[in-house]
């Protein structure tokens, strides 16, 4: 056998549907934080059924964070479509709006934490209040995580290595900060219907 | 997509000694670290078993002689001290359950076999993997240190339940080693999220050509399986741990209200400790099945690759690990029936735990019609592999009784439990993991390990499992309460005073056969006789690696695959195996109607091309 070129008749096997591994590892990660904010919220409805539940206004700071994390979604996306489009330029000044934007929401989270000090409403208490405080810190703390990936991106801006042909990181930032946006909405309107 | 392109090119890597052996980010290193340190915990947590077994079998002996190992811990009449007890049925449970079952196994083979069975370079990440395996070092060696703290690891069961965890003046285990505890279990979940993320996604999206779902081994099935229960579990578990640290050490009260401790009343107000209960089995009734599956996807593969036969029901056997895996999310509640939980709510659950009773007895009736008749080989990994279904028929026998509710309340906190759980989650879960080892010992180290030795191990270790748990039903239903320290108070109990000392030589036989098998792979590792390419004339792809492969598997182009892997003694074939990578094509004399039809769809764009081949 050897050298000879036989012809055959062989089966050519599909290849498998696959996605760019990377992005559905990112997917993957974030259902794990959903199934934590899930479960914290779902002990706090169990909870809350027993009894004994201090009832409180929301904070009035925690309306406003939620106006400002949705336009940093809207800064997020345009800065998305720009790489798209390679304007290396719009991208630096959107991801850093939105940066600045985050780190706004950030403070003002913390202003509603003085807020609810200020109504007599503590970490160590009644469960209600320490619910919500340990509801928006993991919050707080997930979205910091995701301002220092858009600072990642920045680097990477200033570095020429966002473009059109390189966006698997600019997807996975896109959706991780769009996804930290909508759960926050989730737990606004979940601590608006079960006070 | 550049992630694909560069595994493609997958050549070997070469490095130094720090990043093949220690900072590796190859699957194959990443697996046997998982493995050897997997296996110094199931001997520390093995030797922690025996220690209480001593007390529990023998309450007036005098242990001084333990003094050396155990220092203070021994008291000065020379019997084991009741705190330190508890510790060590926390920390048997803790190690055994976590991590031993749950990363020396997923672990270990999630690791090693998924890339090589779906014929892949690497992980979807080797950088993850590697850093999933370092939290679960880090985390080892704070619960490994928690063990030589002054208060002693923790004491409040592997279950930790609050109040009793939530409060360091409660118990010295309570106090610091708690502490400890809690921050070791945070860096395991976060190693095994890393880890289950990494697996979903190399099983989805880097198998090679012609490795559709419906081609996958149920070993890869199971691990796939397993990785989505445990990523939708440990999360739970993480916010549990979360409110736990709250409580213990900033003074909220998620868990505690109205305590009294030593006559005075704690400030804490308003918090629930079934809502802990809720939430740590949320996760911890699928951990049980984190334990269980990734090795019923072993002895699948081994049973149906030493039966010589294909495995009986391939679909029935992806369904009913599907199905145990969403049952196991809905059954949490089992577990509390003592609770005060509403009666309707516990049928409910009843019903439900009950339903698992199907998948499982699909199982075991597809494991036994796999070996019907066929030309069974008994190596050590088909016998371990037969232990264990064996094992999951018993306990899971038992498992049904424990379901009913009404039943339960006799039951509960007994040892029944005792017996049912380690038989079917334990034993079952250790045989597979030991029935794995043997299996895939020549791809690991490129040699065979002493077939001998093995059947030495697998009979003593077999008959000394069930003469420690067999009796153990009967002394659950005399009424004997698990966790306690000793029984001599009670005239009622001194009639099982015997039973209790044969569970406890049984214990300490069975844990000194542990180092045959210990020294058999100490030993075959370096002498062992070396691995023929396919040692058990198997159909999966990592048998097509080269003996000793190097970091990208495969040193040329990775195997296409064209046939389901289950394809043992078909009819007409030359062989009584053909391999993944054979295509119809070249096996005309075995091929059924319809996969002749796979050859013949010439002309059909993307499904047949015609293949100029050279051979040299």
């Amino acid at each position: 056998m050897e050298n000879t070129a036989d012809l055959r008749i062989v089966e050519e096997p599909k290849r498998p549907l696959a996605m760019n591994p990377k992005k559905f590892g990112m997917w993957l990660l974030l259902v794990t934080v959903m199934m934590m904010f899930m479960s914290v919220t779902s002990a706090y409805i169990v909870r809350q059924a027993e009894g004994n539940w201090l009832y409180f206004e929301l904070p009035v700071s925690f309306y406003i964070s939620s106006v400002i994390i949705v336009v940093s979604s809207i800064f997020m996306q345009m800065a998305y479509g720009s790489a798209k489009q390679n304007e290396l330029g719009k991208v630096k000044k959107l991801i850093s709006f939105t940066a600045i934007l985050g780190l706004a929401f950030l403070v003002v989270q913390f202003i509603g934490w003085r807020q609810l000090v200020q109504a007599n409403v503590y970490l160590v208490g009644n469960p209600s209040g320490s619910f919500l405080y340990i509801i928006t810190g993991l919050h707080a703390l997930h979205l910091l995580s995701a301002i220092i990936f858009l600072l990642i991106m920045l680097a990477a801006a200033f570095k020429d290595k966002i473009s059109s042909g390189n966006m698997t990181k600019m997807e996975m930032c896109t959706t991780y900060w769009h996804f930290l946006g909508g759960l926050w909405l989730y737990l606004f309107v979940f601590l608006l219907l079960y006070r | 997509m550049e992630n694909h392109s560069h595994n493609d090119h997958g050549h070997e890597h070469h490095g130094n000694f720090w990043t093949n052996y220690i900072f590796s980010e190859d699957h194959k290193v990443i697996a046997k670290q998982f493995l050897i340190t997997g296996m110094a915990w199931a001997l520390i947590g093995g030797t922690f078993s025996v220690l209480f077994r001593l007390q529990l079998g023998f309450p007036d002996a005098n242990l001084s002689w333990l003094k050396p190992l155990l220092g203070g811990w021994i008291t000065a009449e020379g019997k084991i001290d009741p705190e330190f007890y508890l510790a060590l049925v926390t920390m048997h449970g803790t190690i055994m359950v976590f991590f031993v079952l749950t990363a020396g196994l997923s672990g270990t083979f999630s690791n090693f076999l998924i890339p090589l069975q779906i014929g892949a370079r690497d992980m979807a990440s080797g950088f993850m993997n590697m850093l999933s395996y370092w939290f679960f070092f880090l985390s080892s060696c704070i619960m490994f240190s928690s063990l030589f703290i002054s208060t002693g690891p923790a004491g409040g069961g592997w279950t930790i339940y609050p109040p009793l965890s939530a409060l360091p003046q409660a118990i010295s285990g309570s106090g610091l080693g708690m502490t400890m505890w809690l921050i070791a279990m945070a860096f395991f979940i976060i190693s095994s999220l890393l880890g289950g993320i990494n697996y979903i996604t190399t099983v989805i999206n880097l198998r090679t050509v012609g490795m559709s779902f419906t081609k996958l081994p149920l070993t890869i099935w199971a691990f796939l399986i397993t990785a989505v229960v445990g990523l939708l579990s440990f999360p739970v578990l993480f916010a549990a741990v979360l409110l736990l640290i709250f409580d213990r050490s900033f003074g909220t009260s998620f868990y505690l209200s109205d305590i009294y401790i030593g006559g005075e009343a704690l400030p804490n107000q308003g918090g629930s400790p079934v809502l802990f209960q809720h939430l740590f089995w949320f996760l911890g009734h699928p951990e049980v099945y984190i334990v269980m599956l990734p090795t019923l996807g072993i002895t699948s593969e081994i049973i149906s690759t030493n039966s010589r036969k294909p495995i009986f029901g391939y679909r029935a056997m992806v369904g009913s690990l599907l199905a145990i895996a969403i049952l196991s999310f809905v059954v949490w509640a089992h577990h509390m029936f003592v609770t005060g939980m509403n009666p309707f709510l516990g049928s409910i659950f009843m019903l439900l735990t009950l339903i698992i009773a199907l998948p499982s007895a699909v199982k075991i009736f597809n494991y036994v019609t796999t070996m019907w008749r066929g030309n069974i080989r008994f190596t050590p990994a088909m016998l371990f592999s037969i232990g264990l279904v064996s094992f999951f028929f018993t306990g899971g026998i038992t498992g049904i009784f424990l379901g009913n509710s009404s039943v339960d309340i006799q039951l509960h906190d007994t040892y029944f439990v005792v017996a049912h759980f380690h038989l079917v989650m334990g034993s079952a879960s250790f045989f597979g993991m030991l029935a794995g080892v043997y299996h895939w010992f020549p791809k690991m180290f490129g040699r065979m390990m002493n077939e001998k030795l093995g059947y030495v191990h697998f009979w003593i270790t077999f008959i000394g499992v069930y003469m420690v748990f067999f009796p153990m039903h009967y002394i659950g239903i005399a009424g004997f309460p698990r966790r306690y320290y000793s029984w001599t108070n009670f005239e009622t109990f001194s009639g099982f005073t015997d039973l209790n000392m044969v569970v406890s030589i049984s214990a300490i036989v069975t844990l000194l056969t542990q180092f045959i098998f210990l020294f058999n792979f100490i030993y075959s590792i370096f002498r062992g006789r070396l691995a023929p390419a396919n040692p058990w004339g198997s159909n999966t792809l990592e048998w097509t690696t080269p003996r000793y492969p190097g970091h990208g598997n495969w040193p040329g182009e990775i195997p296409t695959v064209y046939r389901w892997p289950y394809d043992y003694s078909k009819p007409g074939a030359k062989e009584d195996f053909i391999p993944q990578y054979v295509p119809f094509s070249e096996t005309p004399e075995s091929n059924l109607p319809q996969e002749n039809e796979l050859i013949k769809l010439e002309g059909v764009e993307n499904t047949i091309h015609v293949e100029e081949k050279k051979h040299h």
